[in-house]
C-alpha cells in the first residue's frame, strides 16, 4: 500500500547516515538551506525548533532524533525539506538532498515481511533502483506523533 | 464563464441580505401593518433570488422564489401576517443561511432539501387561514396484503436474505411522482437521497443512472434494507413534495422469486456476498462523502472584508510615500549624506507607524455584524421558554478587529442564552416580584483605551451565591475552608470554573455543564478577560474586555541565556532589579519581599529549560513583574533588550499547544523569537 496521491511516483531522495530515504514529491513544498533555528521549549524531543520561512513560522523536525540515529553537525550540505501534509507545513532536517527519482510501483517492495510492525514503523516500502535501496517514508506517521 | 471569482462577493452580499431580512422581519412582527417593511423584504428576497440564479445555486433560487410568492400575497393583502407565517419565513431564512454556509465551506450549496419548507410555503398560499392545522394529505400508506412477487437478481435475493437474518427489514418501495412535477430526476434524486439516510438501496428499477437521466415515467421502484420501521420511512418520504403516492411493502424470502435458481454452493456464495454487502454496494455513499471532504478542504473560499474607500485611499497614499522614501534612501547611499540619511530614516519610521495604523483600520469592522444575529436569537429563545424578553443593544458601531468578530460570537451567544435561561425569571415570578413583566437583556459595546468592552446585562434574579457555594463544594471546586474565606464576589467568579453549572435542570438551551469555563477560555485565548457582577434579584452583568487587535502587540524583548523571548506588554506590571541575595526559598519556592509584599520569583530559564543560562546570577538581576488578574509574579530574566512592536505569528497546528508559549514573532534579523505566555505560569 502506498500513500500516493493519484499516480505520481516521483520521490525526493535525501541522505541520512549513509542511507537513502525518499518522500513522495506530492508532499514536498521546497528544499531550503539551514537558517537560524529557534528552539521551542517543551516541544516533543524530536522537534529541533522553528524557522522563518519567508514570513511564516515553520516547525522543523530533527529526523535523526526521530529515527534514533546519532546526532550530526550541520554542514554545507544539510538541507531542510519543507513538507506539507494535511494543511500542516513542517520541515525535516536531512544530511543532503539533491535528486528526484521515479520509482515505478513494481519496484517498491512492501516492508511488512522485513520489519515487525512496531510503533516506529514509518516506512512505506523500499524502492529498488539499480542496486540502490531507497527507504520510502510514510510522512503521516512521522508527523502524527503529537500525543507522545 | 467562471463564476468562482464572484463567489466571495456573492457570499458577502447574501449574508448581508439575510441579516437585513432577519432584522426587518423582526420589526415587521412588531408592526405588521407596515407595508414598507414588507416591500423591503420582498425586494431583498428578489435580489437574493436573482443573485443565486446567476450563480447557479438552484436550491436558493427555488426557495426564494417560493418565498416571494408568499410575500407577494402578503403585500397584496391576500394573506395576513400571522405568527405562523413569520415562523415559516424565519425557517426559510435559516435554511438559506444553511445553504450559504455550505457554499462557504464547500463551494457548492450541497444537497440540502428544502422540499418540506416549500411545502409549507405552498400550503400557506393555498389555505392561508388554516395553516396551523394542515394535514399530511400527499400520501396514504398502501397496505397491500396480496402476495407480491418481485423478480430480482440472485445477488439482491441473497442480500435480502442476509438482511432479514440480521434482523433488518427489507422493503420494496414504489414511488409515483405527481404528474405536474417538474424536474423529475431532481425530485427522484431528493427522494433517493433522503432514503439513503435511513436505508441502503440495493436495487432500483429502472437503474439509478436511468433515473438520473430522467429515463422513467412517473414511478420507480426501489428495494432497500433498513433497520427502521416502515412508518419512519413513510414519514420521511411524505415530507417530500411532488409525490403522488408511496407504496411500501415488506419483503422476505417467500415473496421474492429470483430469476436464477440459487446455486447449490449457496453457503460459499452467500459468504462472499456478505462481504460484498458490506463493501461495494455501500461504497457509493462513502465515495460521495469523501468527495465532499475533499472539496471542503480545497474549495474553502477566502474570508473577505469590505473596506471603506477612504481608508483604502489613505493606505494607498502611505504606500506611495513609502516608495518615495525608498528611492530617497537609495540616493543617499551614493551621496554618503549622513544628515539626509537620518531624515529619511525618521520619515520612514513615521510612515510605517501610520501605515500600521491604516492597515489596522482596514481590518476593523463594526461589531454590528456579530450583534445583528442576536435579536432573532432572543426572539426564538423567548418563544421557546415562554418568557417575554426585550433585547436592548447599544454601541453596535464600535469597531473591533476582524478576527475578534469571528471569535466573539459564540461566547456572546452563550452569555445571552445564560441570561435568558437562568437569569430572567418566569413571567409570573416577575409580576410577583413587582418587576416589569418584560425581562430586559442589555448588550453594550464600547471602546475603552486600547481595548473593547462588551457587556451582557440582564435584570433577572442574579446569581444565587449560596447555590454557587454549595455547588462548588459539591463539585470539589473549593474546600469547605476556602468557602468560608471567599467573599461574595469571589464566589460569583467561581461560575467560570470548569464543569460548573448552576442550572437545576438541564434544558435545551443551557446547563449541560459545558458552561462558562468555555466562554472564559475562549475569551482568554483572544487575550481578553471576563468578569461578572451580580446583585441578587437585580440581575447580573458579564463584562468582557478584549484587546483591539490580535495581530500586532507591544512586547518586551528579553534574553534568557542566549535565547531571545518576547513578553506581551499587556501582561507586564513593571520591570525592576532586585538583589539576588534577597531571594528567599520558602518550601522550595523562591520568594522576594518587594515593596512589603511577597512576590514569587520564577526563573524563566527553568520554566523554558533554556540550556546554558547563567542560573547563578550576579548581585543584581532583572525581574519582570507580570500579572494575571490580581496575582503577580516576578520573572527572572538574564537581560532586557527593549520594547518593540511585534507581529504575532502562529506556531502552526503541530506546535500550537506548546505550554508556556503563546506564539512566535519574526525579529528584524529574520530569526524567530517565541512569545512567552506568562498566564500559563500562574
Amino acid at each position: 500500500m502506498s500513500n500516493n496521491n493519484g499516480t505520481t511516483n516521483q520521490y525526493v531522495v535525501f541522505n541520512l547516515e549513509n542511507e537513502y530515504y525518499g518522500v513522495n514529491i506530492n508532499y514536498v513544498e521546497t528544499i531550503e538551506k539551514v537558517s537560524a533555528i529557534t528552539r521551542v521549549p517543551k516541544a516533543p524531543y524530536y522537534v529541533k525548533g522553528v524557522i522563518n520561512l519567508r514570513g511564516e513560522v515553520v516547525p522543523v523536525i530533527d529526523i535523526r532524533k526521530r529515527f534514533n540515529l546519532p546526532d550530526s553537525d550541520i554542514t554545507d550540505n544539510t538541507r531542510i525539506i519543507i513538507l506539507s501534509v494535511e494543511e500542516m507545513i513542517m520541515g525535516i532536517i536531512v544530511d543532503s538532498s539533491s535528486e528526484v527519482i521515479t520509482i515505478s510501483k513494481d519496484l517498491i517492495e512492501n516492508t511488512s515481511n522485513l520489519i515487525n510492525s512496531s510503533e516506529d514503523d514509518y516506512i512505506n516500502g523500499i524502492g529498488k533502483i539499480e542496486n540502490r535501496m531507497i527507504i520510502l517514508l510514510d510522512v503521516h506517521k512521522i508527523f502524527d506523533l503529537k500525543a507522545s | 464563464m467562471d463564476m468562482n471569482q464572484y463567489l466571495d462577493i456573492f457570499m458577502e452580499e447574501s449574508k448581508e441580505h439575510l441579516q437585513g431580512m432577519n432584522a426587518i422581519l423582526l420589526r415587521l412582527e412588531n408592526s405588521p401593518k407596515d407595508s414598507g417593511l414588507l416591500n423591503e423584504i420582498f425586494r431583498i428576497a428578489h435580489t437574493l433570488k436573482g443573485m443565486s440564479g446567476t450563480m447557479g445555486f438552484n436550491n436558493i433560487l427555488h426557495l426564494t422564489h417560493e418565498m416571494e410568492n408568499v410575500l407577494d400575497n402578503l403585500r397584496n393583502g391576500k394573506m395576513e401576517i400571522t405568527t405562523n407565517v413569520i415562523d415559516i419565513l424565519f425557517e426559510c431564512f435559516d435554511q438559506l443561511e444553511n445553504y450559504i454556509s455550505k457554499i462557504e465551506s464547500t463551494n457548492s450549496e450541497g444537497e440540502m432539501i428544502s422540499g418540506d419548507l416549500i411545502n409549507k410555503l405552498n400550503r400557506l398560499l393555498s389555505s392561508p387561514n388554516s395553516v396551523n392545522d394542515y394535514v399530511q394529505e400527499t400520501t396514504a400508506i398502501v397496505k397491500n396484503e396480496e402476495e407480491i412477487n418481485i423478480e430480482v437478481s440472485d445477488y439482491v435475493a441473497k442480500v435480502i436474505k442476509i438482511a432479514t437474518e440480521k434482523g433488518l427489514g427489507a422493503y420494496s418501495i414504489k414511488i409515483t411522482l405527481d404528474s405536474k412535477c417538474m424536474l423529475k430526476s431532481a425530485r427522484a434524486y431528493i427522494i433517493i437521497n433522503s432514503l439513503e439516510r435511513l436505508a441502503e438501496i440495493i436495487h432500483s428499477e429502472p437503474s439509478i443512472e436511468d433515473i438520473e437521466d430522467e429515463k422513467f415515467d412517473l414511478s420507480f421502484q426501489l428495494i432497500v434494507v433498513s433497520e427502521h420501521e416502515v412508518e419512519k420511512i413513510q414519514k420521511e418520504l411524505n415530507s417530500i413534495s411532488d409525490i403522488e403516492s408511496v407504496e411500501i411493502k415488506s419483503l422476505d424470502e417467500k415473496n421474492i422469486s429470483s430469476n436464477h435458481s440459487i446455486a447449490a454452493n449457496e453457503e460459499v456464495a452467500v459468504a462472499q456476498e456478505a462481504i460484498a454487502f458490506s463493501s461495494p454496494n455501500f461504497s457509493v455513499n462513502n465515495n460521495i462523502s469523501e468527495e465532499a471532504e475533499n472539496t471542503s478542504k480545497k474549495g474553502k473560499s477566502s474570508k473577505t472584508v469590505r473596506v471603506d474607500i477612504d481608508r483604502l485611499d489613505n493606505l494607498m497614499n502611505l504606500v506611495s510615500e513609502l516608495i518615495i522614501i525608498k528611492t530617497r534612501l537609495e540616493d543617499t547611499d551614493n551621496a554618503e549624506d549622513r544628515q539626509s540619511m537620518n531624515e529619511a530614516t525618521e520619515q520612514l519610521e513615521r510612515i510605517t507607524t501610520s501605515l500600521h495604523d491604516a492597515v489596522m483600520k482596514v481590518r476593523m469592522v463594526p461589531i454590528e455584524r456579530t450583534f445583528n444575529r442576536f435579536p432573532r436569537m432572543v426572539r426564538d429563545l423567548s418563544r421557546d421558554l415562554g418568557k417575554e424578553i426585550s433585547l436592548i443593544m447599544s454601541g453596535a458601531e464600535t469597531e473591533v478587529d476582524r478576527t475578534v468578530i469571528d471569535e466573539i460570537g459564540d461566547p456572546l451567544i452563550h452569555l445571552i442564552r445564560n441570561s435568558i435561561d437562568h437569569g430572567i425569571e418566569e413571567t409570573l415570578e416577575r409580576v410577583r416580584l413587582n418587576k416589569d413583566k418584560v425581562g430586559k437583556v442589555k448588550l453594550k459595546a464600547y471602546p475603552d483605551g486600547n481595548s473593547v468592552v462588551i457587556e451582557v446585562e440582564d435584570d433577572g434574579k442574579g446569581i444565587d451565591i449560596e447555590k454557587v457555594k454549595a455547588k462548588a463544594l459539591d463539585k470539589n471546586v473549593i474546600t469547605l475552608q476556602q468557602s468560608q474565606m471567599l467573599d461574595d464576589n469571589q464566589i460569583v467568579q467561581l461560575i467560570f470554573a470548569p464543569g460548573f453549572s448552576t442550572a437545576d435542570k438541564i434544558s435545551d438551551i443551557s446547563g449541560r455543564g459545558v458552561g462558562l469555563d468555555v466562554v472564559k477560555t475562549k475569551i482568554e485565548s483572544l487575550g481578553g478577560t471576563v468578569e461578572v457582577d451580580s446583585v441578587k434579584n437585580k440581575g447580573s452583568k458579564f463584562i468582557i474586555r478584549l484587546p483591539l487587535t490580535l495581530a500586532i502587540i507591544q512586547a518586551l524583548l528579553i534574553y534568557v541565556g542566549k535565547e531571545k523571548y518576547a513578553i506581551p506588554l499587556n501582561n507586564i506590571k513593571e520591570i525592576t532589579t532586585i538583589d539576588s541575595d534577597s531571594i528567599r526559598k520558602i518550601q522550595g519556592n523562591e520568594v522576594v519581599l518587594f515593596r512589603n509584599t511577597t512576590l514569587p520569583i520564577l526563573r524563566l530559564s527553568n520554566l523554558l529549560d533554556v540550556p546554558d543560562a547563567e542560573n547563578e546570577n550576579s548581585a543584581e538581576c532583572s525581574v519582570v513583574i507580570v500579572k494575571k488578574g490580581e496575582k503577580t509574579a516576578g520573572i527572572l530574566v538574564d537581560g532586557l533588550i527593549g520594547q518593540q512592536e511585534i507581529v504575532i505569528k502562529s506556531l502552526g497546528k503541530f506546535l500550537n499547544n506548546t505550554s508556556g508559549i503563546a506564539g512566535a514573532t519574526i525579529l528584524g534579523n529574520g530569526s524567530v523569537a517565541l512569545i512567552v505566555d506568562t498566564n500559563s505560569f500562574f
